[in-house]
């Protein structure tokens, strides 16, 4: 591709301030980070027709909860498949193109609110939505690895806490926007959600345009590669079709998965939870402070742990997730029981701590294994576990829970056999970070094909942004 | 020598503007989270 949206056109000139990169990729996520805030609109959404109360024609609150599952879905599948195209035309188009999909997503889903038509809000939120969630979640990724590789951990920290950032700032916005324009025939959601649909997209807009790739071979001013080599941490380069023929990916996969279930688990019963274990103590609207405390401590834990992370390893970062993890599922039933609050509070603002950590890592992770080259579109390949996580942790959630209530265990009591189970995943999550070796030499690029393979980087793209491009930060 | 130090201010004024852009917005969205969280604590 030629022209603005090239490849070349996005590498960056001599003067180049690296850290201008962590808010373009922000200007994303915090938009993006909007799709955990979708709930926000249920309530609304079921009062169309019927304004003060939902009508016989409004909308039920089951076929609402498609639209951020379809959502969900899609973020993992284009993820998945537009990975390798992200590769291929590097950040700035496939931001662009996310733009384009997010901020359209909302106007599509308002006309589907203005029409009345349920399928139509699948389509735009839900289905184009969804393709700009997942584009926008991992384009800026392999970026920020390559512009900051002494501290990848930190810098894709920075951008994956955007993502649990932008829930904060969409719900308050939402609101904000639902009360300004509701009437007496209107509950202003299609409005808001035009307003909303316009400003995101001019926000990603502006990270698109303002990203840049580093040149080929670019290291920050006076910084050399470590001499003593760190298994864990490869020099070479896996291709992205290579990567799916590895044990190392789908133990990723795993670590990924079994996390995020069990992290998904516990997060969507945290408000009822509360409640029930303290029962007479603990209102709704305590229940939802509780929640929002729960999300700080999730986007305070993207930053936190995989700034960490550069320090004490990738691999003793997802240890220290499992082996705390699994000794604080295992206690939530016990403090609960004991009825201190504190305690209980603390314990699942750890737990989503590591919940956001496990997150916020994995790109870094990923890179130390499988190289810096592919891993934006190796991350978006290995999203499909979150997609997996967000179906199955749920599911698992409320199946045991009813279960258990059926057998006539206490509402209150119901959750300890889940807390138990979710900490069987941990273990198994912890085994299979255990197995995790550096990747065997025959998966491994060989440096005269590095720049030909797919096209990618070819020879006369990183000859001119060679003669172009010597600045250092 | 003046261009130089010159466009490395501007450079630098577009960066803290660009940081603010984002971190403006954030901090607001922690504070509305944050002051919903302290009713748990009342």
């Amino acid at each position: 591709m030629s022209g603005f949206f090239s490849r070349q056109r996005a590498v960056a000139k001599p003067n180049y301030n690296r850290w201008m990169v962590p808010p373009a990729a922000l200007a994303v996520h915090l938009c993006i980070g909007q799709a955990y805030a979708f709930s926000v609109f249920n309530s609304p959404l079921t009062r169309i027709i019927g304004i003060t109360e939902s009508a016989p024609d409004d909308w039920k609150l089951t076929s609402l909860g498609w639209i951020f599952s379809l959502a969900i879905v899609f973020l993992g599948l284009s993820a998945a498949f537009g990975g390798k195209w992200l590769e291929k035309v590097g950040p700035r188009l496939t931001m662009f193109v996310a733009a384009c999909c997010f901020g359209g997503g909302f106007l599509v889903a308002a006309l589907g609110v203005y029409l009345h038509q349920i399928w139509i809000v699948y389509l735009g939120y839900g289905v184009i939505g969804g393709v700009g969630l997942g584009l926008g979640y991992v384009s800026p990724v392999s970026t920020l690895i390559k512009w900051f590789p002494n501290r990848r951990g930190m810098a894709t920290g920075m951008a994956i806490m955007g993502f649990g950032g932008g829930a904060m700032i969409g719900a308050p916005l939402s609101i904000l926007l639902m009360e300004h324009f509701q009437s007496a025939s209107s509950v202003g959601v299609m409005e808001t959600f035009i307003i909303m649909g316009c400003v995101y997209f001019l926000s990603m807009l502006i990270g698109s345009f303002t990203i840049r790739t580093p040149p080929e071979n670019w290291q920050p001013k006076g910084w050399k590669p470590p001499i003593v080599q760190n298994d864990m941490i490869s020099q070479h380069h896996v291709h992205i079709d290579q990567v799916l023929k590895t044990p190392q990916f789908y133990l990723l996969w795993l670590v990924l998965c079994l996390n995020v279930t069990a992290g998904i688990g516990v997060l969507g019963q945290a408000s009822v939870m509360i409640q029930e274990i303290f029962k007479g103590t603990i209102s709704a609207a305590a229940a939802a402070g509780f929640v929002g405390l729960l999300s700080l401590f999730n986007m305070g834990g993207r930053f936190f742990w995989s700034s960490a992370s550069d320090f004490i390893g990738r691999k003793n970062t997802y240890f220290i997730f499992f082996v705390f993890g699994i000794a604080l599922y295992s206690s939530v039933p016990t403090i609960g029981a004991s009825g201190n609050m504190g305690l209980f509070i603390l314990l699942y603002a750890l737990i989503l701590s590591m919940y956001g950590g496990v997150f916020s890592t994995i790109p870094a992770y990923l890179a130390d294994i499988f190289g810096t080259k592919y891993v934006g579109g190796i991350h978006g390949r290995l999203l499909t576990a979150w997609a997996t996580a967000g179906v199955l942790g749920p599911v698992l959630i409320n199946y045991i829970r009813e279960f258990q209530i059926e057998q006539g265990v206490a509402k209150a009591d119901a959750y300890s056999v889940t807390m138990y189970i979710m900490a069987g995943l941990l273990s198994l999550g912890f085994i299979c970070n255990a197995l995790i070796r550096p990747v065997h030499e025959k998966h491994h690029i060989k440096q005269e094909d590095l720049d030909e393979i797919d096209g990618i980087f070819p020879r006369s793209d990183a000859n001119e942004s060679e003669q172009t491009l010597t600045g250092k930060k | 020598m003046k261009n130089s130090r010159t466009h490395s201010v501007a450079d630098l004024l577009l960066l803290l503007l660009f940081w603010l852009y984002v971190s403006v917005p954030l901090a607001w969205g922690i504070w509305s989270t944050l002051q919903k969280a302290l009713t748990l604590f009342n």
